[in-house]
């Protein structure tokens, strides 16, 4: 009798059921697109991460920050007998730089030695972030003083600028000089090779190199082909692609270390140290004691390197976490509340069959569980058609699969010292490492624990007031307010 | 025991009264004003009587009644039913005595309008505990008595007002109480529905049920054994 009453009285109050249980479904329905969309924007972040620092990679080590100004600026030189003069007075001008990232110091190479004897450490491997820049172009004669300039016949300057019909270009490219025998950690560890071969230990000191897939693509490199480093010619042993979702991987040439070291003459240094802790739960102490020993340094861990994550990712990040959640709470209050005011309301309207069920022998508690049932039945309602619809949004964003770009921060910093003005090769190296990752909603046991929870619960409160609502209803002022 | 055979009291009961007020007076405040629809009520009620109560409007009938059908408490006084004391029973034992010795028919019949004739019925025998099988006969035992066997599947809307004051009547018979306190149930009918009612509340005495019936119609206190008459709290007999 008690399923066929509840049955009976949701059935013939359809409105009140329908405008309840949906809005409790819209309330649900956003909660678990929301949740989805959180770990998705999580798993790229986690993705994006990992391009750039590699998988497993728990720590990584870096030089200290430079003051503006402070360091080697990146400048083109070229003194007499600099190019070559054609006859007509025309010269050409070619000149290839490697320089490592502007902003921040680099790191002894020993560091990578003091890093790995920390207890808690499982490997640890260093590589040097390096941007190769070539300047090509011709420089017209140099007209006679008074002389009147005449514009070249194909127009416009071409590539990075021009003047008086001279033209110039500025090709930069990224380039990590990596240890060949240490890949378990570090950019080579979220990269698979699609053609050729990854680099070997053997290829230390070796004019090897081994490229992005993206960037081989763009610039027609193939394997058996050579990529100009620094001046160097580097045979192409390999192509790389991403092992994550990310299109692109960290650099776009990787060699040897202690080739990039010689190459850029920089001494035996790194940039940065990518650290593995032994334990997840050691990650902490490993950090602190990193930073003790080498005070000098800047020690990121996952969660930091998760602050850096710019671009796109990081808009969805806040927009998700900040307007999505919000607005799933206000949703899922209106929602309660919504419930809540129905029932009271549902009670109020029915104290008549409420007071005649007390007048027959009906108990408080038999009342109650009634008013609650109902209640509960509306809202386990609200949440099967909410996860119907959490789970067709779900659907929809993975099927859409929108696409969005991230960059870490530090890229940014580095290009901040060399824009085009300062004629160095950091303003490119942004764009180079900017990738795209696309964005998936994952569905989880979760969301389906959410979804019944949140509908239980909403059910619950509803039908606690409800139920408190009918429980005070004397059957003698009930029948008397209604006679 | 079947329908037409009510509560059975035990041999030596007939000689006690089913109800009986002693002093019984019953104030409350409506609208920060103090009434006293009850003042020092003495009455006794016999086992088998039809009783019908008459008088003005607000007279206190309707309190009365609610006292006898163990909805409220007197606010001082004593009121028994049979053994029962009401004006001191907890919630619970009044409960209890509104669920298995007391049937209550009203004049706006107080049927749940999305359920139909059967389990309006049923929704009465829900505090008793009993077994399926057991519900189910009295349920159709219940309303064959009303004769309404054949519209058990029928829902309030769908049934005359005659027919609603008699599944009414079946969901209160069905539990087998040893009172039928009825308020104004002809009030709502006209006159050949007023007629059929009274045949069957008169059926239902004369099997031995005890009726309690608050009035205005003169027509049902023609009827009754008994006619009681309050007025301004206080009761008399005017039984001729």
């Amino acid at each position: 009798m008690y399923f066929t009453y509840l049955r009976r009285e949701l059935s013939g109050r359809t409105k009140q059921t329908v405008i309840v249980a949906a809005g409790l479904a819209i309330a649900i329905a956003l909660v678990i697109i929301v949740n989805a969309l959180t770990a998705g924007v999580r798993d790229a972040q986690t993705q994006a991460l990992e391009s750039v620092y590699g998988v497993g990679t728990d720590l990584t080590v870096a030089g200290a920050q430079q003051e503006p100004g402070e360091g080697d600026g990146a400048r083109f030189e070229f003194g007499e007998g600099g190019g070559a003069t054609a006859d007509d007075g025309t010269t050409t001008l070619a000149q290839s730089q490697l320089r490592t990232e502007m902003g921040r110091s680099t790191l002894d190479a020993t560091t990578v030695d003091t890093i790995s004897g920390i207890d808690g450490v499982s490997s640890a491997s260093g590589a040097l972030s390096l941007t190769n820049s070539t300047f090509s172009g011709e420089l017209p004669e140099i007209p006679a003083e008074g002389a009147t300039g005449e514009a070249p016949a194909d127009g416009a300057p071409q590539g990075g600028g021009g003047f008086g019909g001279g033209s110039f270009d500025v090709d930069s490219f990224t380039v990590l000089g990596v240890d060949p025998a240490a890949q378990s950690v570090g950019p080579l560890s979220s990269v698979t090779v699609s053609e050729g071969r990854a680099l070997e230990t053997d290829d230390a000191g070796q004019n090897v190199a081994v490229v992005d897939a993206t960037y081989s693509t763009t610039n027609d490199l193939t394997v058996g082909g050579t990529v100009d480093v620094g001046g160097a010619a580097m045979e192409i042993v390999g192509i790389v692609t991403s092992s994550t979702s990310s299109t692109d991987t960290a650099s776009n040439v990787y060699i040897p270390l202690d080739v990039a070291q010689s190459l850029a003459d920089v001494g035996d240094v790194v940039s940065t140290v990518y650290v593995q802790a032994a334990t997840a739960d050691g990650i902490a102490a490993v950090q602190e004691e990193i930073e003790t020993a080498l005070p000098d340094t800047t020690v990121s861990s996952q969660s930091d390197l998760a602050s850096t994550v710019s671009g796109s990712l990081s808009s969805a990040t806040s927009l998700v976490t900040n307007l999505g959640t919000w607005l799933s709470i206000l949703v899922l209050a209106v929602a309660v509340v919504l419930a809540v005011l129905f029932t009271i309301s549902g009670v109020s309207r029915r104290t008549r069959e409420f007071g005649t069920l007390k007048a027959i022998g009906w108990s408080n508690g038999r009342v109650i569980r009634q008013v609650a049932g109902e209640s509960m039945v509306q809202g386990l309602f609200g949440g099967a058609i909410g996860l119907a619809i959490g789970l067709g949004g779900i659907l929809a964003i993975n099927v859409i699969a929108p696409t969005i770009s991230s960059a870490p921060t530090t890229t940014s910093e580095a290009g901040r010292d060399g824009g085009p003005g300062g004629g160095g090769p950091g303003f490119a190296s942004v764009a180079q490492t900017v990738s795209d990752i696309t964005l998936t909603a994952p569905l989880t046991p979760w969301v389906l624990v959410a979804a019944v929870g949140l509908a239980v619960s909403a059910g619950l409160v509803a039908g606690a007031f409800g139920g408190w609502r009918a429980a005070r209803l004397s059957p003698a002022e009930a029948l008397r307010s209604v006679a | 025991m079947t329908m037409t055979e009510p509560h059975i009291d035990a041999p030596n009961e007939p000689t006690t009264p089913l109800y009986r007020l002693a002093d019984v007076s019953k104030t409350y405040t409506q609208k920060k004003r103090v009434v006293k629809p009850l003042v020092g009520v003495d009455l006794e009620i016999a086992r088998g009587d039809f009783v019908t109560i008459q008088g003005p409007t607000g007279g206190g009938k309707s309190t009365l009644l609610q006292l006898l059908g163990a909805l409220d408490r007197p606010t001082s006084g004593r009121l028994t039913l049979g053994d029962t004391d009401l004006a001191a029973a907890s919630n619970a034992a009044l409960g209890s005595a509104r669920a298995r010795e007391i049937g209550f028919v009203f004049q706006g019949f107080n049927l749940i309008p999305t359920l139909t004739a059967s389990e309006n019925v049923d929704m009465g025998l829900e505090p008793l505990g009993l077994a399926d099988a057991e519900r189910r006969a009295r349920v159709a035992e219940a309303l064959a008595h009303v004769g309404l066997a054949d519209r058990a599947d029928h829902r309030p809307g769908e049934l005359s007002g005659g027919q609603q004051q008699r599944v009414a009547i079946a969901r209160a018979i069905a539990k087998r109480p040893r009172v039928l306190l009825a308020d104004e149930p002809t009030g709502n009918l006209d006159e050949s529905m007023r007629d059929e009612i009274l045949d069957l509340l008169q059926a239902l005495n004369d099997g031995g049920l005890t009726l309690i019936v608050v009035t205005h119609d003169s027509a049902v206190a023609r009827r009754a054994s008994r006619r009681l008459r309050l007025e301004k709290g206080t009761i008399r007999d005017i039984t001729r």
